[in-house]
């Protein structure tokens, strides 16, 4: 296999932002159908790598490696397990329906396209990168675009504030787990940055448990894990959609994704020590999330703290250190990823026409959009985990997981301000405890879900909605539908994830020394 | 035809006719009422072919006919359980009720063609469906023979039935048609609001019986939960009755009664709903409201009688491990008090009544409770013979009643003497001219209630109900019994003279005739009926009787045939009770006395004169006036006028609408549960309220912010390069690294 | 034909699906084919559900018409479905009663796309409930059950819609959660979520889950159960939405709601309580009959204490489920003591043909609720009165299928509330003697709404209205009909059936 497909993939993006930085500002259609036709090509390519993988093998696939720095050890080395090709379909997946409803965008698209497809490339470069330098690189890459697309096509009144904010906090989470990173490349000693030869640097216990949290939160701030997650909800409503779009769907799943990448999987050890501890705040995420959600009034903002809610429960998966639970957290990262990009994109579309997202004023929309309605009804229900739907596929494993985790012996050396934690940690009731905790959050999800759904779209439609607002264009129904498809798809016939996930986890249990 | 098929055959054609009628022929009346009398007719026939073939078998109670078919699978042999059978069963019981029941169905059959103005023209003017019509042929002509034919098919069902599941749907069945006939002029409003409507009095009817059926119900299924079975030859009469001592000797739930006992009870519950003893008797004068055939068909031929019937079928169960002379069993000792109190308070009441037809009522109320007494003391056949002769004046009785109402009424037409009761005995009088076939007929009927000697029917099955109770030794029931006897002669005489004596006291009366080409049909019934209110009572004259008891013998019939018939249907024949003088005089003197003081009282009373008993009783005379207010609705207060609740009213149906639309409806469900519901609603939201405002908000954002506008200052302080936030955020940025990088060589640290 | 008997089951379940997919492809304007397509669809489950009726073999043990396939492999969860004898007759039910429904629901004339679309996915997902061997399954296809009818609520409903449907969703939702965390435990203690496998090895599991003993976490997942599925039947005190959700439901809706969604949680109990938890279903019994017992009285208080027809049928629900419940708390009691086995068979038998009884007649009276709603458009009693003479055939079938719904008997409900009784009494005497209030409430409730609305002087207000029931509504109830009468004179067919499975289950 020596088409070069993940560097390809990785790079489309990028590629397309410059050739459409080259072309004069006021062609914008031009613009757009460059930018549509990268998206579709890297989609396909990644479905196909999606498909090719060869599950009966597992590991790393498609790898590609070339010295870089060499002096340094930094090479460029790249490859896809079972855990990060459904990550690399879902970016794929958000570009392009990025692409297709950002049609609309008159402001300056090709800026736009052109700093969204940077993001784009530094995101696909993080899920497949496995040199530790340019997994940083591509974050950076990642965040950086960020800010301006926030703070340039933005909500006007928020958008300072919020990208700045954003900025921050992920810039200063990156720093320390950069950090982190410096000191395993040091320490191990290796003089490389290959995550696969750091795999097997076994650091001591202590280094472990010094650096861990650090990593992990340096990249969980970005996955918006309590209580470093306000930046997230502020971002997403200030974000234009197709922004909040590969924010809430993609961008956070980057968080967890390089925590577990570079948390959990160089630093096991840390991550059975600090794992009991930390799935409290991921229970606060899941329930207090949830509860936050419910009394919003701004549609995005509800969808911003239902994000943090739904995350939440992707750390909690990874806390658990067994199999079906990160089965769990790998699927529910893409069944979020998808269905928020959903949610975004029908706000988006709500918010275009009828110039408001709060709730209270809205109403009688399924009259005039009922294709986003039906859209924006399959994603609540997937959303509350209705079986039947991605959501419930993927939850449900992760409350397995829960059921099943068991904290560490290690546990017992906690600092004595800790020491609650560990007594209540050893007992055998700990995580069901949490799991039926954290189940209250599937009742009140199906609650806000169904008011917003109640008086977003039935209910009376003010007058002059009623004038007004027109139903969407065909490429924002195409949008939809690709996402319902996989939202659906998945939780009719779970197995076409679950099993690819299920390779991908082998690994990791294998460092962690429960496999 | 078998006799096992055509005992199956029995009550189909009028379930037929029904279906047929309600389906396909509602159109046309003709057809409708040809197919219902049709039917009924082919029951009767076949009723009859059983009835004598009975007749031939030797000791036929030991070889009845009996058939059955598997009904209800459940379990299976491995557990030990077998499926409910369904079957038909003819004994001597069964077979002389198949005699009347058909006789008298059909009578009404025929009746109801001339009632129902069978031949006039549809007066669309006046008749609206739903009220009684005024000279038209009655609207919904067609449904009335539907919902008969049904009443007809429930009450031969029940005959038939082999178990108490099947009597219990035919039972029920009648429960339903009784709704439906009693409320069949259901659009019918009075002036006052007070008085009880026809609709009203249906309801009435069906929930009041449905008091007993749901306890008989209970008691049905106790009874099979105990034996297994419910067909009345495994429990009553296989391998000797060893089943019933069995029963008789388990103790129930209840201390010190017997399982037969307690079933008994419950079942017993069920007859007193339905043949309407105290204390559910309110129901049946109110009955009245519905067309007169169906009084007849309710309270002679089927629904009442069924009560009765189903006791004396279960009998060898209500007196299981009982032999005379023993003391009464639970259920004997209920029934016999039950009915002979039931007797005399029905009887007093029918005193004061001023409605034709509703002294009728009371008076089969009291009748009924005679039979249950004559059971409760165990004068098994006595019961079954009164049954037979009662349902055949009685019938008599109401039709006369309803051919005299028809009278006045047509005389009210002609009279235009609109707007007065034609049912109130007080606007009648002297209609022995005008209706002479009425008047004789109802005479017979009449006498034959009050038990007139040694002629009429009623007579020998009073004799053979007050023998037995005297015989028994039981002497409060027979003094009861016979006090009641004397006012049943009272009151007959009463209501003959009031109508039929005396001078004409309103225009109606003057007018009223039974000219009228629609009364040929009923004065038909009323003859035939006529014929049996006095034969039927010669097939039970005592054998010990002087003089008339050996006569039938004497005739080449059997001496007594109705003792030694149904006797048969016993496991041990009752003996003949010897002839004793005592009740034989109690009967005649009541009887006697009862008829001349009526007459005496009653012969000749004057337009708008009161009543002669109301001086002299006063104060009891309204107590009796107004059933001593043992009645839902309200009664109307002679003195000031206004109208009170009564006893029933106030105690069982007020305190039942407050329990369902306050108490549950209002304060429990939507109250205390959606209370509850909408609390934690409410909480939930509260909680992320709290959530979002007293935490998230100040602590988390707030940290946020200050960190921004520490770095902000930071920044601003160090005036490095003035090109935008983002920059200088990558410079912190750069900073932090190196500061932290020149940590990391610090030795020790982390390792 | 092979094929078809292979897979009898899935074409049953899927064909809806498929029609809805049809449906959602046809035009919005094409109101009439939607319809009809709508009809046929729901044709087909019918017909191939009296195939599998005819080739169940009731003498059989064990589940048939069995189909495996990998689903969730991860979490061994597998696409499971069989069928015994309970199932297969509510299958029947539910098969016979979504073309009627279907049927009478061509009088929805706004957004009919939607809604039929809906209604055969409510189809599917009753189904699935009825013939799935998994426990996830059962879970998927429970929850499935209630996202149409939100909506079928929540848009075609009358006035208070939001409220009704919100309350319906949540309520329920609320209930299966701990439904949903109990498969959970039991799942990983099994470490398969087979049915089957389960009803052998989860009453019997010994040793501790989560440190805790085995039979406390047995104890609290009962609950966990038993709660979801009264929630569903519903139990006294959990019944308050129903009457909400009925009177608000549309007619064909609070046929399906009444008529089959009741069932599943009855359902629920007879397939999974009883088999998973016999210790703790006998230990608990008391408790669920004297709620039974709440149910039947307090349901037919409220019923009687209605003015609004359509609450009035909706409480009669309360009452009749009751039945259910009570029959189900004597087979929990019973079921292995040698005095009581006959009783207890006898009281679960009852139950089964109850749930298919009250199958039939609430939702016959819902559709004649809806008959005379859509023409009058209130449901106010008080409002009504003397409609006799002005829609005759209407109300000689309101009788008679008012009388089915009282228990006369002569017609399906007495037998199986006889059944019932029967079953109780020795068992629960006090309790089935308490009960019978009920049944007297019940004749209460039926007259009343007979004599609000057909009795009384002819109603000059209406007097002007057609009133009188169409024939497309007469073809949609004259089925129901027609099964009343022949069960409840020749009940046999189906309770042989019924029995079989019931006697195997009792052991």
């Amino acid at each position: 296999m020596n088409f070069p497909f993940l560097s390809v993939i990785t790079f489309t993006p990028a590629v397309a932002s410059l050739l459409i930085l080259m072309m004069p500002g006021e062609r914008k259609t031009e613009v757009r159908a460059t930018a549509l036709a990268a998206g579709i090509f890297a989609t396909l390519l990644a479905v196909y790598v999606y498909l090719a993988y060869d599950q009966s093998l597992g590991g790393y696939q498609f790898v590609e490696k070339f010295a870089w720095v060499p002096q340094f050890g930094i090479s460029y080395h790249v490859g896809v397990d079972g855990m990060s090709a459904p990550l690399v379909l879902l970016t794929a997946v958000v570009m392009l329906t990025g692409v297709l409803i950002s049609w609309g965008i008159d402001d300056r698209p090709r800026e736009f396209f052109a700093f969204l497809f940077i993001l784009a490339t530094g995101v696909f470069g993080v899920f497949v990168a496995l040199d530790l330098f340019g997994l940083f690189f591509f974050y950076e890459i990642a965040v950086f675009p960020m800010y301006l697309l926030i703070a340039i096509w933005g909500w006007q009144v928020t958008r300072e504030y919020a990208a700045m904010k954003l900025t921050l906090y992920l810039f200063i989470g990156s720093v320390f787990s950069l950090v982190g990173a410096l000191a395993m490349y040091y320490v191990s000693g290796l003089g490389t940055f290959d995550m696969l030869a750091l795999e097997k640097a076994n650091f001591s216990v202590e280094f472990q448990r010094f650096w861990f949290p650090i990593v992990f939160f340096g990249f969980a701030v970005l996955g918006g894990i309590f209580p470093f997650h306000s930046w997230s909800p502020d971002g997403h409503v200030a974000a234009p959609t197709a922004v909040s779009m590969f924010h809430a769907g993609v961008l956070m799943k980057l968080g967890a994704f390089a925590s577990l990448r570079v948390g959990i999987m160089l630093l096991p050890e840390g991550a059975r020590f600090h794992m009991p501890w930390i799935v409290l705040l991921t229970v606060v995420n899941v329930v207090y999330g949830s509860f936050i959600a419910m009394v919003q009034k701004d549609m995005k903002y509800m969808i911003g703290f239902s994000s943090v809610s739904h995350m939440g429960l992707v750390a909690m998966a990874f806390t658990t250190l067994n199999r079906v639970g990160y089965v769990g957290a790998g699927m529910q990262m893409f069944s979020h990823g998808v269905m928020t990009a959903l949610f975004f994109a029908c706000v988006g579309m709500i918010y275009d026409r009828a110039h408001t997202r709060l709730m209270p004023e809205l109403g009688g929309m399924s009259k005039k959009m009922p294709f986003v309605a039906v859209a924006f009804i399959i994603g609540g229900f997937t959303s509350m985990g209705m079986p039947g739907l991605s959501g419930f596929a993927a939850e449900l494993p992760i409350f397995l997981g829960v059921w099943n985790a068991r904290a560490a012996d290690v546990v017992r050396e906690y600092p004595a301000w800790l020491q609650w934690v560990a007594a209540m940690a050893q007992t055998p009731w700990y995580f069901p405890t949490i799991a039926v905790v954290s189940a209250i959050a599937i009742v009140v999800t199906a609650a806000y879900v169904l008011r917003a759904v109640q008086r977003v779209f039935f209910g009376e439609i003010s007058h002059d909605h009623d004038h007004h607002v027109g139903d969407v264009t065909v490429l924002d129904k195409v949008a939809l539908a690709i996402l319902c498809a996989f939202m659906i798809g998945i939780g009719v016939y779970p197995a076409v994830m679950a099993t690819l996930v299920d390779t991908g986890v082998t690994p990791i249990l294998k460092l962690l020394g429960v496999a | 035809m078998s006799s096992e098929l055509m005992t199956w055959l029995i009550p189909l054609p009028p379930l037929l006719a029904f279906f047929l009628i309600v389906l396909f022929t509602n159109r046309s009346k003709g057809l409708s009422h040809t197919v219902a009398i049709v039917a009924i007719a082919a029951s009767w026939a076949m009723s009859w072919m059983i009835f004598f073939r009975t007749l031939e078998v030797e000791h036929f109670g030991q070889a009845v006919i009996e058939n059955w078919v598997p009904w209800l699978p459940f379990g299976s042999e491995e557990v030990g359980t077998e499926a409910l059978a369904m079957g038909v069963l003819v004994d001597p019981l069964t077979s002389v009720t198949l005699f009347f029941v058909s006789l008298t169905c059909f009578m009404i059959f025929v009746y109801s063609v001339g009632y129902g103005n069978w031949g006039k023209p549809r007066d669309l003017r006046h008749d609206l469906p739903g009220n009684p019509p005024h000279n038209g042929i009655e609207p919904l002509y067609s449904r009335f023979f539907a919902f008969l034919s049904l009443f007809a098919f429930g009450m031969l069902l029940l005959c038939v039935a082999d178990n108490l599941v099947l009597l219990f749907v035919g039972w029920e069945i009648m429960g339903l048609c009784s709704y439906l006939l009693i409320g069949f002029w259901y659009a019918r409003q009075y002036e006052s609001p007070h008085q009880i409507t026809p609709r009203q009095a249906a309801v009435k009817a069906f929930m009041t019986t449905r008091v007993g059926d749901v306890l008989m119900l209970l008691g049905i299924v106790y009874l099979y939960a105990q034996t297994g079975t419910l067909s009345f030859r495994e429990i009553m009469y296989a391998h000797e009755g060893e089943m019933l001592t069995k029963l008789a000797a388990t103790p129930s739930y209840i201390v010190g009664l017997s399982v037969a006992g307690l079933a008994g009870l419950l079942l017993f519950a069920g007859a007193v709903g339905k043949s309407a003893q105290f204390p559910l008797h309110m129901w049946l004068p109110d009955a009245m409201e519905g067309p007169t055939p169906v009084s007849a068909m309710i309270h002679a031929a089927t629904m009442v009688s069924a009560g009765v019937y189903a006791m004396i079928r279960l009998f060898p169960l209500l007196s299981a491990g009982w032999h005379h002379g023993d003391p009464l069993t639970a259920p004997m000792w209920a029934m016999a008090f039950i009915g002979a109190f039931t007797a005399l308070f029905a009887a007093t009441i029918a005193v004061a009544q001023n409605d034709v037809k509703k002294v009728l009522a009371y008076s089969t109320i009291s009748q009924l409770g005679y039979m249950i007494a004559a059971l409760g003391v165990g004068a098994y056949i006595a019961a079954a013979f009164h049954l037979v002769t009662h349902a055949f004046f009685k019938a008599l009785l109401f039709l006369g009643s309803g051919s005299v109402i028809h009278g006045v009424e047509h005389g009210m037409h002609h009279a235009h003497a609109e707007g007065l009761d034609p049912q109130d005995m007080r606007n009648m009088g002297g209609l022995r001219a005008k209706m002479p076939l009425t008047f004789w007929t109802f005479l017979i009927g009449g006498l034959a209630l009050a038990g007139f000697p040694f002629v009429t029917a009623g007579f020998w099955s009073k004799d053979a109900i007050l023998g037995g109770a005297w015989e028994g030794g039981y002497v409060v029931v027979f003094v009861t019994l016979a006090a009641t006897a004397f006012l049943t002669a009272f009151y007959t005489m009463r209501q003959i003279s009031l109508t039929f004596l005396g001078e004409p006291r309103t225009q109606a009366a003057e007018h009223a005739s039974e000219s009228d080409p629609i009364f040929r049909w009923m004065l038909f019934a009323l003859v035939v009926l006529a014929f049996f209110a006095v034969t039927a009572g010669w097939a039970g004259i005592p054998e010990s009787f002087p003089g008339l008891g050996g006569l039938p013998h004497a005739l080449g019939f059997t001496a007594n045939w109705f003792h030694e018939f149904v006797g048969g249907a016993l496991l041990e024949h009752p003996p003949a009770e010897a002839f004793d003088v005592v009740p034989l005089a109690t009967s005649l003197v009541v009887a006697l006395g009862g008829l001349l003081l009526g007459w005496w009282v009653y012969r000749d009373i004057r337009a708008g004169a009161r009543d002669p008993l109301e001086a002299p009783l006063g104060p009891i005379y309204t107590l009796l006036k107004n059933k001593y207010y043992l009645d839902t609705g309200k009664y109307r207060d002679e003195a000031t006028g206004e109208y009170r609740d009564n006893l029933y009213q106030f105690l069982f149906v007020r305190p039942t609408i407050w329990l369902s639309e306050t108490l549950v409806s209002a304060v429990v469900d939507r109250g205390l549960i959606d209370g509850t519901l909408h609390l934690i609603g409410r909480v939930a939201l509260r909680l992320g309220d709290i959530f979002r405002n007293y935490f998230d908000a100040p602590v988390v954002n707030g940290f946020g912010d200050l960190v921004a506008e520490v770095v902000k200052r930071f920044g601003r302080n160090f005036r490095v390069i003035q090109t935008g936030k983002v920059q200088q955020y990558l410079i912190v940025v750069m900073a932090i690294v190196i500061a932290l990088g020149v940590v990391m060589f610090m030795p020790g640290l982390g390792r | 034909m092979d094929f078809i008997i292979d897979h009898l089951l899935s074409l049953i379940l899927f064909i809806p699906v498929a029609g809805a997919v049809i449906i959602t492809l046809l035009p919005k304007d094409q109101v009439g084919a939607i319809r009809w397509v709508a009809l046929i669809t729901t044709l087909f489950p019918l017909g191939l559900s009296l195939v599998l009726w005819t080739r169940f073999d009731s003498h059989a043990a064990g589940f048939q018409f069995v189909e495996q396939a990998p689903w969730f492999t991860v979490i061994n969860s597998s696409y499971h479905l069989g069928v015994d004898g309970i199932s297969v007759v509510m299958i029947l039910l539910t098969a016979i009663l979504m073309p009627l429904a279907v049927l009478f629901s061509f009088s929805i004339t706004e957004k009919v796309k939607a809604y039929m679309a809906l209604f055969l996915l409510l189809g599917t997902g009753m189904f699935g409930v009825f013939m799935t061997l998994d426990l996830i399954l059962f879970f998927l296809f429970w929850e499935a059950g209630l996202i149409p009818m939100y909506f079928l609520i929540n848009i075609w409903g009358s006035a208070n819609r939001q409220y009704a449907s919100f309350k319906f969703f949540i309520y329920t939702m609320a209930g299966s959660l701990g439904l949903l965390l109990a498969i959970q435990t039991i799942g990983i203690t099994l470490g398969s979520f087979d049915m089957l496998n389960a009803i052998e090895k989860w009453p019997t599991f010994a040793g501790a889950i989560y440190g805790i003993p085995a039979t406390t976490i047995r104890a609290a997942a009962f609950w966990a159960f038993t709660i979801a599925f009264a929630i569903k039947v519903p139990v006294w005190p959990f019944h308050t939405w129903l009457p909400d959700a009925h009177t608000e439901a549309p007619t064909a809706g609070s046929m399906i709601l009444a008529g089959v969604l009741l069932k599943l949680g009855a359902y629920g109990f007879l397939r999974l309580v009883l088999p998973l938890y016999p210790a703790e279903a006998k230990f608990y019994a008391g408790a669920l009959a004297f709620l039974a017992l709440m149910a039947i009285v307090a349901g037919a208080l409220a019923s009687f204490g209605q003015t609004d027809f359509k609450r009035l049928v909706a409480y009669s629900s309360v009452g009749h489920m009751g039945f259910v419940v009570l029959g189900i708390a004597v087979a929990a009691v019973a079921r292995d003591s040698e005095i009581f086995k006959g009783h207890a068979i006898m009281a679960a038998n009852g139950a089964v043909l109850q749930m298919f009884n009250h199958g039939l007649s609430s939702a016959g009276m819902f559709l004649l609720v809806g008959v005379i709603y859509d023409r009058t458009h209130t449901r106010n009693l008080n409002d009504f009165g003397g409609l006799f003479p002005l829609a005759p055939v209407y109300g000689g079938i309101l009788i008679f299928t008012s009388m089915a719904s009282l228990g006369l008997p002569g017609l399906n409900g007495f037998v199986s509330e006889f059944m019932v009784v029967r079953g109780a009494w020795p068992v629960y005497t006090v309790i089935t003697a308490i009960g019978m209030l009920g049944l007297l409430m019940t004749g209460a409730y039926i007259l009343k709404g007979i004599q609000k609305v057909l009795h009384g002087p002819v109603n000059q207000r209406w007097a002007g209205h057609r009133l009188e029931i169409s024939r497309r509504e007469v073809i949609a109830i004259a089925p129901l009909l027609a099964l009343m009468l022949v069960i409840g004179v020749w009940p046999a067919w189906l309770v042989s059936v019924i029995n079989a499975a019931i006697t195997r289950m009792m052991g």
